[in-house]
């Protein structure tokens, strides 16, 4: 068992980390009060900005390029979110509609200028971030070899942002105010707080964190960009809620759910692990999180006036 | 002129904006956008064959776009349409290759099978919505990537092909194909389905207009409190419409799995459940919209191909165009105030003229 353990840990991490990026980014973007389904189609166009800058940059700049694209991403990401921004916070638009656009549009613009660019439609990467162990750490017993070998710096790069996030949202006026306007946005608004501006940040963070976690995908364990992040961002959404609303909470529940994906996904492999049905395993996080919902249905801690038009101009 | 745009003007602007974003995309990858449109509609409609193909596309999506804009009506955002396709046509499979009726009673089977599987699979988050409160766009979500699944490692556990992406192929017996049919339009893919779509688009427009159940489906739509305080049972309702919403996408999975295709392919939500809610969008939530605008999309879907085999331009300028569309419906407040601009503006240049006289 402590082999498979050993095994499987590495993996589940590698899975769990992108899935946790895009839960935090769509945490901040519902903490604002903009629920945000467009997480799915903001991870491809992170994956799809980062293989570009890979591609275009690995023959001057081997090493910084990986690094590069992951900014790359973000950026794409948070460009994009400002459509989904736009229409739900100065349009009034409903914002599952607006965010099954943002989806549908990601999906097809970057399969369409992927072909234009390649012929084939996929772009792959000569190297992602390389894997290493932590000196030291790795020598742990037990621990050791679970957390602090063969991780990708991405992995510690994500978890330092959760800390952070979880700083800011609970820590700083910044945070309060965020939360405010998911919240009760006209008590903000009446309290000085421009929830407006407000709401375009926490927009734009979900994007840039959305898009970093298809960078991640793509220098970690993927390394080709195809179109599609396989569900990872309504898995996010799924883990999001399971996490009500909450940092360490998401940072729970996608472990959770990147734990049992993985196991799902090499069950085949690993006789020992053939005894659950990998059924079971796949669609066990979409089941809990059904449940959840109904278990939470009367203490649910979403925000308040996530999914709300705020105008000012009607009250 | 009048101050509110109306909504099928609404539409054809949106519609408008995201084929000139088309155009624009076209143009961005150095291609000339007159002459990928004119392939596009060509590969639509130029010939008796290509026609036939665009209905058995637009076949599918006139069920998926009922499905949503049905619970639309209700106020309800069914977007899980693809997981309730998905069943259906799972149901529909399982019952064609395993039954051994005559023609006409298979066929009968399947359809209520199918119409069974998309229901369960509707009535699920319409009894989590009534009974629990839950958010209806989150239960069908999770629904869709159950039933991704469900049908993944059913086919794979009973259904195999030697191919193991996909199902075993069906029987001709069990197929929406009707030989006669199939020649008349030149060895298109057109089938049956056609027909249980546009039964389909005249029974929703009755139920809708004519109807108590539609009239208090509608009605919890436009105000749920009101009609909660004028004795309509809000969460029979509730149940009810996500129920044939359902069942609607269960008869889309038929027409798309037992007309259009012959087999399931596995491990993929189908698109026509998202293209479903453009169909509604653009459709305004009417059954004859939904008609014209599943016949529109069908043109695209079926000249993409065409297309970029005479151009450099990828097919995905098709779903990109649909895309666009569907934000620029969302985004249809824009489309307004620009238009009040315009108002505006003539109105001052009149009144400026005015002073001049």
């Amino acid at each position: 068992m402590w082999d498979i353990t050993k095994l499987v840990f590495p993996y589940a991490i590698a899975y769990t980390i992108p899935l946790m990026i895009t839960a935090l980014g769509g945490l901040f973007s519902e903490r604002g009060g903009i629920i945000n389904i467009g997480l799915e189609g903001l991870m491809v166009v992170g994956f799809f900005a980062s293989a570009v800058t890979i591609t275009s940059l690995q023959i001057f700049l081997p090493d910084l390029s990986v690094w590069l694209g992951l900014l790359a991403g973000m950026i794409a990401g948070m460009l994009f979110s400002m459509l989904h921004a736009f229409a739900s916070i100065n349009l009034n638009a409903n914002q599952v509609i607006s965010g099954t656009a943002i989806n549908m549009i990601a999906a097809a613009i970057t399969v369409y200028l992927a072909r234009t660019l390649t012929g084939s439609g996929n772009i792959t990467i000569q190297s992602g971030l390389p894997r290493f162990d932590i000196p030291i750490l790795s020598k742990i017993p037990f621990l050791g070899p679970l957390l602090f070998s063969n991780t990708y710096a991405s992995t510690w790069l994500v978890l330092g942002i959760l800390f952070l996030s979880w700083f800011i949202l609970y820590k700083t006026s910044f945070g309060l105010r965020l939360r405010a306007c998911g919240e009760h946005p006209y008590a903000a608004a009446s309290a000085g707080i421009n929830v407006y501006r407000m709401r375009y940040i926490a927009v734009m963070i979900s994007g840039a964190f959305a898009g970093l976690g298809g960078s991640v995908i793509l220098v970690t364990y993927s390394g080709e960009f195809n179109g599609s992040v396989a569900g990872l961002g309504f898995l996010a959404l799924a883990a999001l809620i399971f996490g009500q609303w909450k940092p360490f909470g998401v940072l729970g529940a996608t472990f959770f759910f990147g734990s049992a994906v993985t196991i799902a996904n090499i069950s085949q492999v690993i006789p020992e692990l053939g005894i659950i049905p990998p059924l079971l395993l796949k669609i066990f996080p979409y089941v809990i999180t059904l449940v959840a919902l109904i278990v939470f249905s009367k203490s649910s801690q979403a925000p308040k006036a996530e999914g709300e038009v705020f105008d000012l101009g009607r009250n | 002129m009048k101050k509110e745009l109306n909504d099928v003007t609404k539409s054809l602007i949106a519609t408008f904006l995201g084929l000139l974003a088309g155009a624009l995309l076209m143009l961005s990858i150095g291609s000339n956008p007159i002459e990928g449109f004119t392939y596009l509609l060509k590969g639509g409609t130029m010939s008796i064959e290509r026609i036939g193909n665009t209905l058995s596309t637009a076949t599918t999506l006139i069920l998926t776009g009922l499905s949503v804009a049905f619970a639309f009506r209700t106020g309800l955002f069914n977007i899980g349409v693809s997981g309730q396709m998905l069943i259906g046509g799972l149901c529909a499979t399982i019952v064609g290759l395993t039954l051994d009726f005559p023609r006409p009673v298979l066929l009968f089977i399947m359809l209520i099978a199918a119409i069974i599987g998309g229901s369960i699979w509707g009535i699920i988050p319409g009894f989590l919505k009534a009974k629990f409160n839950v958010h209806e766009v989150v239960a069908t979500i999770m629904m869709n990537w159950i039933a991704l699944w469900v049908v993944y490692y059913t086919v794979q556990a009973f259904l195999i092909d030697v191919q193991e992406t996909q199902s075993a192929g069906l029987p001709a017996v069990a197929q929406l194909k009707v030989p006669w049919i199939t020649e008349l339009f030149q060895g298109s893919s057109i089938n049956l389905g056609l027909v249980i779509a546009l039964l389909a688009v005249i029974f929703i427009k009755i139920v809708l207009d004519k109807t108590t159940l539609g009239f208090e489906l509608k009605a919890v739509g436009f105000n749920r409190n009101a009609a909660l305080c004028n004795g309509i049972k809000v969460n029979r309702n509730i149940i009810l419409s996500m129920m044939i919403a359902g069942g609607l996408a269960g008869l889309a999975g038929l027409t798309f799995y037992t007309g259009f295709a012959e087999n399931m392919q596995i491990g993929i939500l189908p698109a026509q459940g998202f293209d479903g809610i453009a169909v509604a969008l653009l459709g305004i939530s009417t059954p004859y919209g939904v008609l014209i605008a599943a016949i529109f999309f069908g043109i695209l879907h079926t000249g993409k191909g065409f297309m970029s085999a005479m151009t450099d331009i990828p097919p995905q300028i098709a779903n990109t165009i649909i895309a666009i569309i569907i934000y620029f419906t969302a985004t249809s407040l824009l489309i307004q105030r620009f238009w009040t601009k315009i108002l505006r503006k003539k109105k001052k240049k009149k009144n400026t003229k005015g002073g001049v006289d």
